[in-house]
């Protein structure tokens, strides 16, 4: 029998390995990567828990993260390959022309 | 049978996000990451969520990992893997605020385990979650679409080449 307890340790297991890439990697495809699959993480806790209580407002949320987070990889791959064009780098570090 | 198929699934899943974080290469982050995303596809039909098992590979996998995958190959996979060591700082610091999330996820779910799941919705919930959407949720989907027109339109002018 699976308890909702796999599914929120799978979930937070999922959601601590997207946080450390994001912390860890200086790539910036690495790092948005890394938020995907904090995302993901997110999706499986919320289907989690709507089984839990019966009701499918959980799996709504789902789908609308899914539709968000489809237009943040948009935007944020587009802003990628124009940081590649004007720096021919995509190490996060070197972004730091609005540093303090 | 049901937790062979989840310890299967939940290992692969974590295992392939740890390859998909870790390596070096982005080609094998993005293809580990479409494993990943695989395995929670099955973790969604495990639970049910059929509609959205099938949305998670068409979606994630399919058009979401493949636009990364264009990218890289966009910029080059041997420019991209070119990253320097991270910073000591960095790595100690980060691993440790990673594995401080870890624990903090553990400690709050952990008072969720022991209790049983109700049972699998009766069929398919596709045609409820259609409902609900088209129904009490018409607001938010609507302005879903208008979301993802902006971001195609930011997309197109971000990368837009001045002439």
């Amino acid at each position: 029998m699976v308890t909702i307890g796999h599914y929120l340790v799978l979930s937070s297991v999922l959601f601590a390995i997207g946080a450390g890439g994001v912390l860890l990697r200086r790539n910036g495809i690495a790092t948005l990567l890394g938020i995907e699959l904090m995302l993901n993480a997110a999706n499986v806790a919320f289907v989690a828990f709507a089984k839990q209580h019966g009701n499918l407002e959980g799996q709504v949320v789902v789908f609308f993260v899914m539709a968000v987070a489809a237009a943040e990889v948009a935007v944020g791959l587009a802003l990628l390959v124009a940081i590649f064009r004007r720096l021919q780098s995509i190490d996060v570090d070197r972004l730091s022309a609005m540093r303090w | 049978m049901e937790l062979w198929v989840f310890y299967l699934a939940a290992a692969a899943a974590v295992a392939s996000a740890l390859v998909a974080v870790t390596h070096r290469n982005p080609v094998i982050n993005v293809l580990a990451l479409i494993v990943t995303f695989f395995c929670v596809a099955v973790n969604f039909a495990l639970m049910g969520a059929d509609f959205l098992a099938g949305a998670q590979v068409l979606i994630y996998a399919g058009a979401i990992l493949v636009l990364f995958l264009f990218v890289v190959m966009l910029l080059g996979a041997p420019t991209v893997s070119a990253e320097e060591n991270p910073r000591p700082i960095q790595k100690t610091l980060g691993a440790f605020l990673a594995a401080l999330v870890a624990a903090a996820g553990f400690f709050f779910f952990r008072g969720f385990s022991g209790e049983g799941l109700a049972s699998p919705h009766a069929g398919v919930t596709t045609h409820a979650l259609g409902r609900l959407l088209v129904g009490p949720h018409l607001f938010a989907f609507e302005l879903v679409s208008v979301v993802l027109l902006a971001a195609l339109i930011g997309a197109l002018v971000l990368v837009k080449r001045k002439h």
